[in-house]
């Protein structure tokens, strides 16, 4: 299903409806085995671990780590066009989750890549896309 | 298995620009090509190994294509595997001549995405789109990333593959593009998704190319003079998506060669000259850590070392690779490895004996390895 002006926004079904309500929320969840204690994203039918179907809903903690990041400098997909260049991370929740995100808040004067490193520890922080509720992470400020 | 089944033939399409061609004509022209090669006559074949064109996904391929090449086989069909389906295509057909399914068996592919539509390789990650998350360049992106980071791997390492396969290219009448590409070239041409440039990138290309295999017996009967043995042949599967990849910088490329390696009773020491799959520089550099020629995290300063030159000690893609001779997955660098066996490669590895082939397929989640001799 995409917007008006033809952004991809994500296609909500019954299985992955409750991780799109709780973003609305202002909570970001992961579905957890409680047959065999995996956790996961994105939404599954069943356990990819012991593939039982008992599984539940968790809110996860926010506190997250960058496993690896890329620059489009060249858009794929014409909505993404004035966003030039953006940056797609892949994340890991500290419950073991992981998604693709972006990383928000960087200094917009300077190179992406100079303010990224791999491994550095992430907080979680919604932002609305197209009306969409949607995770983003901000870099962890230095306790 | 060790050299029961052979390559004895082998036949492309010239690569490029190709408008107006089906993917059927492409394949037709490349089977007879390596019919002619081998010497076997058509009404022989009775096993047919097909990739389907990936830029286009149709029903039952593998029966009209065995249509309009006149085969009834007795075994075969389409497989789906991305870029490793060639490599273990040959695999599989080795296996059904050794366990009496067929005699002779064609592997063909052919596809036409540079005059066609190339819409496959740009495609969406389903509801990842809303993060701006297109494409396959963007997957091997992540992994050079953080191979760049876990390891210290630079630019320049990356690019020193695509120097080198850009010389070898450069230097093969038949390679698509003959444009040699020094590093500066190299660090000049635009970034496409950060870390990885315009050059990094295989070439898009229209073209066919096919192998033609059969026993070792079937050849000596027959009087076959160009045959080259497969003496090992392995598979590996990383399957996870690439966000979901508990580890981005090691692939079932491991797994492939040791199996590979094992049935062939050698190591990565005995390989004189590699065709590795280089859709992307980051693709060749990891396979060669994972394959042994290198340790993990050293392949930077391996490629960079001139060690993969024609004149290093593993000179690999020799025909200039999916970087230079054609972006064609996989199919090209299993003849260029059979070509090097024979000794009439256009850069001939003089002395070479043992050759290694690698197809990887998705953002590194399929792989195949094909170890050839003489």
């Amino acid at each position: 299903m995409n917007a008006p002006d033809n952004f991809p926004t994500p296609v909500i079904d019954a299985l992955n409806a409750p991780y799109w309500d709780a973003l609305g929320q202002g909570h970001l969840s992961y579905q957890h085995c409680k047959t065999c204690s995996n956790s996961w994203l994105p939404a599954r039918s069943e356990c990819p671990g012991c593939l039982d179907t008992n599984w539940c809903w968790q809110t996860a903690s926010g506190d997250a780590r960058l496993v690896s990041w890329v620059v489009y400098h060249r858009a794929f997909d014409p909505a993404f066009q004035e966003r030039l260049p953006y940056n797609v991370a892949i994340v890991e929740l500290d419950e073991g989750p992981r998604l693709i995100s972006n990383i928000v808040g960087l200094d917009a004067k300077q190179d992406i890549g100079s303010q990224l490193r791999i491994d550095q520890p992430l907080q979680l922080a919604i932002r609305h896309e197209h009306g969409v509720a949607i995770p983003a992470f901000v870099i962890k400020a230095v306790q | 298995m060790r050299g029961q089944v052979v390559i004895a033939g082998i036949g492309q399409t010239e690569f490029g620009n190709l408008p107006g061609r089906s993917t059927y004509s492409l394949n037709a022209e490349a089977v007879r090509h390596a019919l002619n090669d081998a010497g076997i006559p058509k009404d022989r074949v009775d096993g047919l190994f097909v990739k389907f064109p990936t830029s286009r996904f149709e029903f039952m391929y593998g029966q009209k294509l065995a249509e309009t090449l006149g085969i009834v086989p007795r075994i075969g069909g389409v497989w789906d595997q991305g870029g490793a389906a060639n490599a273990s295509m040959v695999g599989y057909a080795a296996m059904a001549i050794a366990a009496g399914q067929c005699d002779v068996a064609v592997v063909t592919f052919a596809d036409n995405p540079k005059s066609g539509t190339r819409q496959a390789y740009d495609k969406a990650w389903g509801h990842d789109q809303i993060y701006g998350w297109f494409g396959i360049p963007a997957g091997y992106a992540m992994i050079a990333q953080r191979h760049m980071g876990q390891y210290g791997t630079t630019a320049e390492q990356l690019g020193a593959i695509s120097v080198t396969c850009r010389t070898n290219g450069a230097r093969n009448p038949r390679a698509q593009l003959q444009k040699p590409l020094t590093l500066a070239d190299y660090m000049d041409s635009p970034m496409i998704v950060e870390p990885l440039r315009r050059d990094d990138c295989c070439l898009v290309s229209d073209g066919g190319a096919a192998v033609v295999l059969t026993s070792a017996e079937f050849a000596r009967r027959e009087g076959l003079d160009k045959t080259v043995p497969i003496l090992g042949f392995g598979q590996g599967q990383t399957s996870w998506e690439v966000a979901q990849r508990p580890d981005l910088t090691t692939t079932a490329a491991k797994a492939s060669a040791e199996t590979a390696f094992a049935m062939a009773g050698l190591t990565p020491r005995d390989v004189d000259v590699a065709q590795i799959y280089d859709c992307f520089t980051i693709t060749a550099l990891m396979s060669l850590e994972d394959y042994g020629f290198c340790k993990p995290g050293q392949g930077g300063d391996f490629c960079a070392s001139g060690a993969i030159a024609l004149d290093g000690e593993l000179p690999i893609n020799t025909s200039g690779g999916l970087l230079s001779e054609t972006g064609m997955p996989g199919m090209q660098l299993i003849i260029e490895g059979v070509r090097q066996m024979r000794g009439d490669a256009a850069n001939q590895v003089s002395g070479a004996r043992t050759c290694a082939i690698s197809n990887q397929g998705g953002v590194m989640h399929t792989h195949a390895t094909l170890i050839l001799g003489q």
